[in-house]
């Protein structure tokens, strides 16, 4: 994957804690809690989100969020699409349009859905239908590359 | 005799009653029978609507305050930039009112109009949009000039996320410095506050030069960060809207329901001694008249 130009943090303040509010609009997953690290889809490529981050704005494409719990425990959620903020005091707001467990994924549905994706792009013919369905092409291949 | 002694006391009862009463048509004052019958039947139907409609709206209510939990860490996530950062207020604002299409709410979308009113009243509003009815018939005499689009068809489903994003792209399709979302915020099942919230443009946010201490931060990337933040607030407002809008009107329902009762009762009761003082009469005549025959 490749990482984007990253400056580095210049803040004295030591916050040890990285907290992570990270939600959909119809699921909170964390809200505020304290996790060692965060691996976000973001449009260039992914990056890891750790304690004393610079602060970032950026938006995420199709693909998986995991995250490393206190305990070292990681959680992997795949999202459809979204935004990612890193502000000054190690707070981070990862917002979904759509998130699930990845384990909640069912490869079959995955599969037809990407075969459904692929011939309506094939036969799409205003600009507008073939961006949404190479849109829904890259959830699909993504989806299927999380499982 | 003691029957006699029965007679005459209920006669003196009965002899104001019987005055007005004689006449088949009830006259001004006294209402006959029927008349009581037929409000008495009226009244516990709508005890029987208000009822239900009340049961309605607390199913409706702990479904919608079940979706705004999330929807509360969602819109606050995503309008924790804009308070974490100071943005200028701009003068050209675009009023977003978040109401619905139906009314027996209580004060909702009265207290919406009036806040709207009150901030008219303060700096003129150009520029509004807005999302349900009975906010738009309130509202069309005062600012009934800025309106720029209205939507409807809400209230009777719960919103979802897509009616955020078209809501959104419609402000969006405008010129404006800020966005005021004004809606009802849910406190909680008894009460509600209204209140709006400032979304700043992408010129002034752009404009501000704390935004650039974020990193990989561009024109690109914070137009559609815009776009998305606007959506997840309306929504946001959307769900604390319908929390707000389902309690009260649980609320109103359990006053009228409580109303349409005592009505009821009282209603019962004057049916009671009209029935006995047209039986008193009826006694009356047949015993005058068997009198009369002695």
């Amino acid at each position: 994957s490749a990482f984007a130009k990253r400056c580095i943090s210049t803040s004295s303040v030591m916050h040890a804690d990285l907290s992570l509010t990270f939600a959909s609009p119809r699921v909170v997953f964390y809200n505020k809690v304290n996790v060692k690290q965060v691996d976000v889809p973001g449009i260039s490529g992914c990056f890891g989100i750790l304690a004393e981050h610079v602060p970032t704005i950026a938006t995420m494409r199709p693909g998986v969020v995991a995250v490393t719990e206190e305990d070292g425990a990681t959680k992997k959620y795949f999202v459809s699409s979204g935004t990612v903020t890193v502000n000054a005091d190690s707070s981070v707001q990862v917002l979904a349009e759509e998130a699930v467990n990845v384990s909640e994924l069912d490869p079959q549905s995955v599969r037809d859905g990407l075969s459904k994706a692929q011939s309506q792009l094939s036969s799409a013919s205003s600009d507008n239908a073939k961006a949404e369905a190479q849109i829904a092409v890259e959830a699909f291949e993504a989806m299927s590359a999380a499982i | 005799s003691l029957k006699h002694y029965f007679i005459q006391s209920n006669l003196s009862m009965a002899i104001p009653m019987l005055r007005t009463t004689m006449s088949p048509v009830g006259t001004r004052g006294m209402a006959t029978l029927k008349d009581i019958e037929t409000r008495l039947k009226s009244v516990k139907n709508i005890k029987k609507i208000t009822s239900s409609m009340k049961m309605v709206s607390a199913a409706k209510f702990t479904r919608a305050e079940k979706a705004l939990k999330p929807a509360r860490v969602y819109g606050t996530g995503a309008a924790s930039l804009y308070d974490k950062n100071e943005f200028t207020e701009g003068e050209d604002k675009v009023y977003v009112a978040i109401s619905s299409d139906r009314g027996l709410c209580g004060g909702i979308h009265s207290g919406l109009g009036r806040a709207l009113k009150a901030t008219h009243a303060a700096a003129p509003i150009k520029k509004t949009i807005i999302v349900g009815d009975k906010a738009k018939a309130i509202l069309q005499k005062t600012i009934g000039e800025s309106y720029l689009a209205s939507f409807n068809n809400v209230g009777k489903k719960p919103a979802s996320f897509t009616d955020a994003l078209d809501i959104a792209e419609e402000v969006l399709s405008h010129e404006f410095e800020t966005v005021d979302v004004v809606y009802n915020n849910f406190v909680n099942v008894v009460s509600y506050k209204a209140q709006a919230k400032h979304i700043p443009s992408l010129d002034i946010v752009e404009s501000n030069d704390a935004i650039y201490s974020y990193d990989e931060v561009d024109s690109e990337v914070l137009r559609c960060y815009q776009e998305f933040a606007l959506a997840n607030v309306v929504f946001h407002c959307l769900k604390e809207q319908e929390a707000s809008e389902q309690s009260a009107r649980m609320n109103a329902m359990e006053n009228a329901t409580r109303n349409a009762g005592e009505m009821i009762d009282k209603l019962t009761l004057q049916y009671n001694r009209t029935r006995q003082a047209v039986i008193t009469r009826e006694l009356i005549e047949i015993i005058s008249g068997a009198n009369a025959l002695d």
